[in-house]
């Protein structure tokens, strides 16, 4: 097949645009068209991502092997404490459970494993199947529960019920029903909880520090470095500070409508927004010593990092990047990293975004930029192979192609290995993507615009 | 001590598997489908399967891994995924213009019931399958045997759907399946058959699919993969050689049946036995005589194993993974003059322990074997906290144990996610087996150098 004559399929036109051009409404949050090579995954997925995180509690897989194996211990959420949920379990489902239940298989293992590890709250995920063969897990779940006194809740995480979206608000159906069952008599008066932040690399860890600087206490991280009790208690808040809107904004916003609990949006990548997220958060408790507090933080930790980012900034200046994220909102932060580090974003899109985040991406990019929501390898290489991008940002799925392609590539997802969030994050990130980008590999490749130059 | 919840009192669990030593059939059926040159492997079920197959599989080569998803909805899920499937044929053709499409089924689509011939004829009828283009598939229920039975299923729908015994008489040439290996393996048999002078063919190959060189382009169906042609022309071949009775039997015997081309099933070819064996059958299924070369091969296999013996002697190791492949590795450490105290996989099957206990032919009476129900690495974990080893031999899950039990490790299988050089070093063969004993060597003498006192240290080993 000749890739230069990749035509885009009439079913996708309307969820590819270019900005600049006439006005549009991208046609998102659509199911993945039967047959596409869809970079997307299943509601299950969506769940466990979620929940995942949490490292005092049991996660059990209920279904057969395969979803379990794929999602053992591949997120790097890391703990400060506990790392049962770096283990997996699952039921490991057989034909002849399919055909008779596996309910008693389901009962089994969860006694089994809360007798053996006492955990101090137990999530059932369902998968495809169990949806089909009509297993009772509420019944077994409210025994269990009866019967050891820990919460076990069922995670409703059947793959075929939806998208990813869909299986992020059934884990956090879920959470609510840890919510709101702990005492909030100990939690400080200036307190949060950060939401939608899964440690990855260890970055809820840096915002804990910023905000413990500004005086701030953060009550739970929903979920990276998660602990049950934490989550229980964590209606006790003043304000909910929400990332990653796509995956957890159900429960900041049923926190607010069950516990008039304000939540405001933040990002935590690229100066701009880990400012502005500090500074909102600080101007939200009208308190001059935090907001004072804040500033001095922001003063100098810019100041730390500003010539460090100038050095990666004149090897870069001009490269084009193409961006491929799972949620819509991370890819804001990246058009505005990228444009600190002098790259230009000439492709951005998304598994999950909506009409409102692709809007706001068609202010905020430069005109030209082509817009993609829920992509496939072909339109990606095709519009790479038109805008000329030296550069990719994505995940697992993605890296091998732009290898492929002769790209440069920063993995902004499961895979990152460095903290990228808050302004040592800022660091990190010029520093993934410069290296990837003046590696001497490009001097080797069919890649006409080799390395970028060297710096340090 | 990441797995500190692992204990040691060994009790048995009734149902729960904790940290599996498998996976499910699809992401096999979807790794033998690659071998299929311009082959779309397709999911038939929800779209997480196929996201999750891809990304192990990518993780494991590094290279980009193109399939499609039926993307099952709740719908779907009620009344059927025809119009899912039919949908997707469409879209496959228009869009990715493969030669052929290889559908696997899931939990999902296997519970429901969907009839994929039933379903593939209704699109042949509908003028959606364009001619000189095909529509393959194979059962592969997530809820029975494991990725092995998935990847031993579609190859057997290779025959099934392909393979014709058209001339009178049979040809001169011999068919290998060369069961679930790595790219490099398949080159290393195909560079083997062809210094024997014995024409083969051989599928499913994905050297050239899961290996593709940079070239600054992303090919969607890179060069290699055993084409629609050469499957069908294997019934039409003398003999079929199966590597590996888990994944390449039903293929074979499918082959016997259909065509009538007699098979004969071999261990995987993997260590200085098992390599004589499937030369000796090459042999005489080529009818060929063995040429100086690759017996100098095997000199110089058998003259490192000589030189170095003193070092292998008597260390006890652990062992995971699929049973081809472990069958193959108990016997040649066994032959190392070590001890594969501790065999485990999750792949059931009794077949298994009568393997290893053919191989090992009663000579290490400590040895453990566990297959199937709870056969995981928890268990293995438990086993070896009782009564340690020197080396562990399987997938990148063995890391934690490694690293919490202080034990080198060397690794071989499937899913391999955190180093490189499976995809492009053979293991099988004479040379592969070098290439074994190279790796463990280079742990065990790593180890002893790590671990001697300073007087004792040596430059020379």
């Amino acid at each position: 097949m000749n890739n230069d004559m990749i035509d885009i399929l009439e079913d996708r036109k309307d969820q590819i645009h270019r900005t600049g051009a006439a006005p549009y409404a991208m046609d998102c949050q659509k199911r993945s068209l039967a047959g596409s090579v869809s970079q997307r995954a299943c509601v299950f997925c969506g769940s466990r991502v979620v929940l995942y995180p949490i490292t005092d509690a049991l996660h059990l897989v209920h279904g057969p092997v395969g979803c379990a194996a794929y999602t053992w211990d591949i997120r790097g959420a890391l703990s400060s404490g506990p790392e049962l949920h770096r283990l997996s379990f699952s039921t490991d489902l057989r034909e002849k459970d399919v055909i008779y239940g596996g309910e008693k298989k389901l009962y089994a293992a969860l006694t089994e494993l809360i007798a053996e590890y006492h955990p101090q709250a137990a999530f059932i995920y369902s998968t495809c199947i169990v949806g089909l063969i009509g297993d009772d897990v509420q019944a077994v779940a409210r025994k269990v529960e009866r019967e050891t006194g820990i919460p076990v809740i069922p995670v409703q995480s059947e793959g075929f019920r939806g998208t990813k979206s869909t299986g992020y608000k059934a884990a956090c159906d879920a959470l609510s029903r840890l919510v709101g069952t702990g005492p909030t008599h100990h939690l400080p008066d200036h307190s949060i909880n950060i939401i939608g932040e899964f440690n990855l690399a260890g970055e809820a860890w840096i915002l804990r520090r910023y905000y413990e600087r500004m005086g701030v206490h953060v009550a739970a991280t929903l979920t990276g470095d998660g602990r049950v009790n934490d989550i229980r208690s964590c209606h006790g808040v003043k304000l909910n500070v929400v990332q990653c809107s796509g995956s957890m904004m159900h429960i900041a916003k049923w926190m607010k409508d069950t516990y008039g609990i304000p939540f405001i949006r933040a990002s935590y990548f690229g100066i701009e927004d880990v400012s502005r997220a500090l500074y909102d958060v600080a101007e939200f408790f009208g308190d001059d010593t935090v907001v004072e507090r804040t500033r001095d933080l922001v003063r100098q930790e810019v100041k730390a990092i500003l010539p460090q980012l100038s050095l990666w900034r004149s090897a870069l200046e001009g490269r084009k990047a193409a961006i491929y994220t799972g949620g819509a909102f991370k890819a804001f932060s990246l058009v505005r990293s990228l444009r600190t580090l002098g790259v230009k974003t000439v492709i951005v899109g998304s598994q999950t975004g909506n009409q409102e985040d692709y809007e706001l991406l068609r202010e905020l990019c430069d005109e030209g930029t082509v817009l993609i929501d829920d992509t496939n390898p072909l339109e990606l290489q095709k519009f790479i192979r038109e805008t000329g991008a030296d550069l990719l940002i994505g995940g697992v799925k993605e890296r091998p192609i732009a290898h492929k392609l002769g790209l440069g590539f920063c993995d902004h997802n499961h895979e990152r290995k460095l903290p990228l969030a808050g302004f040592e994050g800022m660091v990190h990130f010029g520093r993934e993507v410069y290296a990837s980008l003046q590696s001497p590999v490009w001097h080797l490749t069919y890649r006409s615009s080799g390395p970028c130059k060297e710096v340090s | 001590m990441l797995l500190r919840h692992t204990n040691t009192e060994v009790v048995e669990r009734e149902a729960l598997t904790i940290n599996p030593a498998k996976t499910c059939q699809p992401v096999g059926a979807m790794y033998a489908a690659l071998g299929i040159h311009g082959c779309l492997p397709h999911s038939h079920g929800s779209q997480g399967c196929c996201s999750y197959h891809r990304s192990t599989l990518t993780r494991h080569y590094k290279e980009p891994v193109m399939a499609s998803t039926s993307s099952f909805t709740e719908g779907a899920s009620v009344f059927g995924g025809q119009s899912n499937l039919l949908t997707a044929i469409e879209t496959i053709f228009t869009v990715y213009a493969p030669d052929i499409i290889a559908v696997h089924t899931t939990c999902l689509s296997e519970t429901i019931g969907d009839d994929i011939v039933q379903i593939t004829a209704k699109a042949t009828g509908k003028g959606l399958i364009p001619p000189g283009k095909y529509v393959i598939h194979a059962n592969t229920p997530s809820y029975v045997g494991s990725h092995v039975t998935g990847f031993a299923n579609m190859t057997k729908s290779m025959v099934t759907y392909f393979a014709q015994a058209v001339a009178e008489k049979k040809n001169k040439t011999v068919n290998i399946l060369p069961g679930w290996v790595e790219p490099a393996d398949m080159k290393e048999i195909r560079r083997l058959a062809g210094e024997m002078g014995v024409a083969i063919l051989m599928y499913p190959d994905t050297s050239g699919v899961l290996d593709a060189p940079q070239t600054g382009r992303h090919e969607f169906y890179p060069r290699g993969g055993a084409t629609v042609d050469q499957i069908r022309a294997s019934g039409d071949s003398r003999i079929t050689l199966a590597l590996g009775p888990t994944a390449s039997t039903s293929a074979a015997e499918a082959l016997d049946s259909r065509c009538k081309v007699p098979f004969q099933t071999l261990e995987l070819p993997i260590g200085l036995r098992a390599t004589d064996r499937f030369i000796n059958a090459l042999r005489k299924a080529g009818k060929v005589e063995v040429p100086a070369s690759i017996n100098d091969e095997r000199g110089r296999l058998v003259d490192m194993i000589s030189d170095m013996q003193q070092y292998f002697f008597g260390k006890r190791a652990a062992l995971w993974g699929d049973p081809d492949q472990l069958v193959s590795l108990a016997e040649f450490l066994h032959d190392l003059d070590m001890k594969p105290t501790y065999i485990v996989t999750g792949t059931p099957g009794r077949a298994f322990e009568e393997r290893i206990a053919t191989v090992l032919g009663g000579r290490l009476p400590e040895v453990k074997v566990r297959q199937g129900k709870q056969a995981d690495m928890f268990l293995l974990h438990q086993w070896i906290k009782n009564e340690k080893v020197d080396l562990l031999i399987g997938n990148s899950y063995g890391k934690y144990i490694a690293r919490d039990e202080d034990i080198p490790l060397v690794r071989h299988g499937f899913p391999i996610l955190d180093r490189v050089g499976h995809q492009y070093f053979p293991t099988v063969g004479y040379r592969g087996a070098m290439r074994l004993c190279e790796q463990i060597l280079n742990v065990l003498m790593d180890r002893q150098d790590r671990d001697s006192p300073e007087a004792s240290f040596e430059l020379v080993m």
